[in-house]
């Protein structure tokens, strides 16, 4: 998490472009701009704002918005949740189709079935995705108005109301997603298939998805977890153009607006926090390795 | 991996033995062919974008806005009058510039710093941890900062999604260096008085131009995409130059009366996108790459 914290801090300092000059604009006298870096504290030496930064950080303090005037952690806070619901949905959605039809595709190999599922998996993870957030938005809430255009309904105002919103962003988010878990399963069972204990298993006679699922999948679930920890990154990275385009106040809307204002304490705020969850679930991937597979200790 | 095909040609006595062999070559890597196909026709269409019955992207046409697709207008105008097909063609050339310099670009330094790395055992410690620390943040996120810090031109683009994807390329390179590291030949060649640069160059870099190039593709994939991204975010190619992702920014407000300025520019993105990806399935099979 340091070297993360440290990461994002020096990256955004090391990278050509003054901040105190855009943020002062065009028509700005050297005095504005004198002025805009001492206020930001950016006159200081370089190890001096690394070390004053840190020390922040480390008390819970991500600064205040140039913008707003507001904590950073108080404007995170408040968008966490709409980016939470977003991608915890998005990802069920993804795990919950992606693993079935990679293990179908796996069985039946060589087969149409099997080829379908391929050209689908390098379709989703080809897929631009705000370009299928709008045609999903054009389909089913402009031409047959089934679901609202835009817009976010929090959990408190009914879950009908929060679901409907929320579905269309969490499919077209997931549709990445999908197809990487969908190719990582599908190849995770090819090896697992291959194995002397599944042709026993099909030669009792068990049911062939009791195999699968009790026997196959169970060994080749490892090579799945790992992408669904990794692939979190292509989530979050998604979740900010999806939010874009269904104009939902999550944290992707908040990076975005700190963009175009040049909101600099925002955006290494966003950073480091968005940096620090995707550490967590893959440090949790990790420890799922141990309850998956009882040979792996640390 | 290629002696096969053109082995072939050498024995077949029919009258088109080269025509021959490239079936036989379409039949067994299809995607390959599918991929590179649909590629060269999108690099046609963006390199020679004037001859395409054309004009100039930029041109504002008032009383013509908002015109849905007819014979005229192939892809119809957006809310200024401008021709939505010759701004697709002509975006074909950012996506294109951007997909292959950031492939280029990042490769080239990934394997230059991923060679040193993992050769040098003291640097490899201190270096993965600044790796690991990179490739913690979401690649579009890191990008979009970057951005943030520079003004929108398509070569601080190409900088902002070059950065990301340098530590994945590190990351592979120093994986094989590791294990060549202790390969015979290199025992050999060390045990002879062979130089650390010349055993790099010589000995090892030729094992890794397989998986490189496979990974070259995967990366020119994703900076399409990505590059479209940040433009859609208004973070990436200025407006006045059209690329993918800033006519369907500049669309989006108009979705619900011009559902063809995002259409569009959207299918040519996906398509490229996926016959990148397509060329990098068929390369990693015709190399047999795991992984």
């Amino acid at each position: 998490m340091g070297v993360v914290a440290l990461a994002v801090f020096a990256l955004l300092h090391v990278t050509p472009g003054d901040p105190a000059v855009i943020i002062a604009g065009d028509y700005a006298t050297t005095d504005d701009i004198a002025r805009i870096r001492a206020r930001l504290g950016l006159d200081q030496p370089f190890h001096t704002q690394v070390a004053i930064w840190l020390g922040r950080v480390v008390r819970g303090d991500l600064g205040t918005s140039i913008f707003s005037g507001l904590p950073v952690s108080t404007l995170i806070g408040q968008r966490a949740a709409t980016t939470f619901w977003l991608t915890l949905f998005a990802m069920l959605i993804s795990v919950g189709v992606g693993v079935p039809i990679g293990v179908v595709a796996a069985w039946r190999k060589g087969s149409w079935l099997d080829r379908a599922v391929m050209v689908f998996a390098v379709s989703g993870f080809s897929m631009p995705t705000f370009w299928l957030g709008f045609i999903l938005v054009y389909v089913f809430a402009i031409t047959a108005g089934w679901l609202p255009v835009q817009g976010y309904a929090p959990l408190g105002g009914g879950v009908g109301s929060f679901l409907s919103h929320l579905i269309l962003p969490a499919v077209t988010l997931s549709v990445v997603y999908m197809g990487l878990i969908a190719r990582m399963t599908r190849a995770s069972m090819l090896g697992v298939l291959d194995e002397d204990y599944i042709r026993t298993a099909f030669a009792k006679g068990l049911a062939p998805s009791g195999v699968l699922v009790r026997h196959a999948l169970k060994n080749a679930s490892l090579p799945i977890v790992t992408i669904v920890g990794i692939g979190f990154a292509l989530l979050i990275g998604g979740a900010v153009v999806t939010e874009s385009v269904f104009a939902l106040p999550g944290l992707g809307r908040l990076t975005v607006d700190a963009i175009v204002r040049r909101d600099y304490p925002v955006i290494q705020g966003v950073l480091l926090v968005v940096s620090g969850v995707y550490v967590m679930i893959n440090l949790v991937v990790d420890v799922l390795y141990v309850v998956l597979d009882p040979r792996i200790r640390y | 991996m290629s002696s096969t095909s053109s082995s072939i040609p050498a024995f077949a006595t029919d009258a088109a033995p080269r025509a021959a062999a490239w079936r036989r070559f379409l039949r067994r890597q299809p995607t390959l062919v599918i991929g590179l196909a649909v590629l060269l026709l999108v690099l046609v269409a963006g390199v020679l974008a004037p001859v395409w019955w054309t004009g100039d992207p930029q041109q504002m046409r008032p009383g013509q806005r908002l015109q849905p697709p007819s014979f005229v207008r192939w892809f119809g105008s957006d809310q200024f009058g401008r021709d939505v097909y010759t701004r697709t063609l002509y975006g074909a050339r950012v996506s294109l510039v951007v997909g292959a310099a950031v492939a280029l670009v990042s490769l080239a330094f990934g394997t230059m710093l991923g060679l040193v790395i993992g050769f040098y055992r003291r640097l490899d410690a201190v270096m993965m941890r600044v790796m690991d620390g990179l490739m913690a943040i979401p690649a579009i996120l890191l990008a979009l900062a970057l951005m943030a810090m520079m003004r929108g031109s398509v070569r601080n683009v190409i900088i902002a999604l070059v950065i990301p994807e340098i530590p994945r390329v590190v990351r592979l390179v120093r994986a094989s260096v590791l294990s060549l590291r202790e390969h015979t030949m290199v025992e050999g060649a060390r045990a002879l008085g062979v130089r650390t640069p010349r055993i790099l160059v010589r000995y090892i870099l030729p094992a890794l131009v397989a998986p490189l190039l496979v990974q070259a593709t995967y990366v020119c994939a994703s900076a399409i995409l990505f590059e479209a991204y940040l433009s859609f975010l208004g973070a990436g190619t200025p407006p006045h130059i059209p690329s993918w992702g800033n006519i369907m920014a500049e669309g989006k407000t108009y979705v619900q009366l011009a559902f063809w300025i995002i259409l569009f520019p959207g299918l040519f993105l996906a398509v490229t996108v996926l016959a990148v990806n397509l060329v990098g399935d068929g390369l990693r099979d015709l190399l047999k790459i795991r992984g």
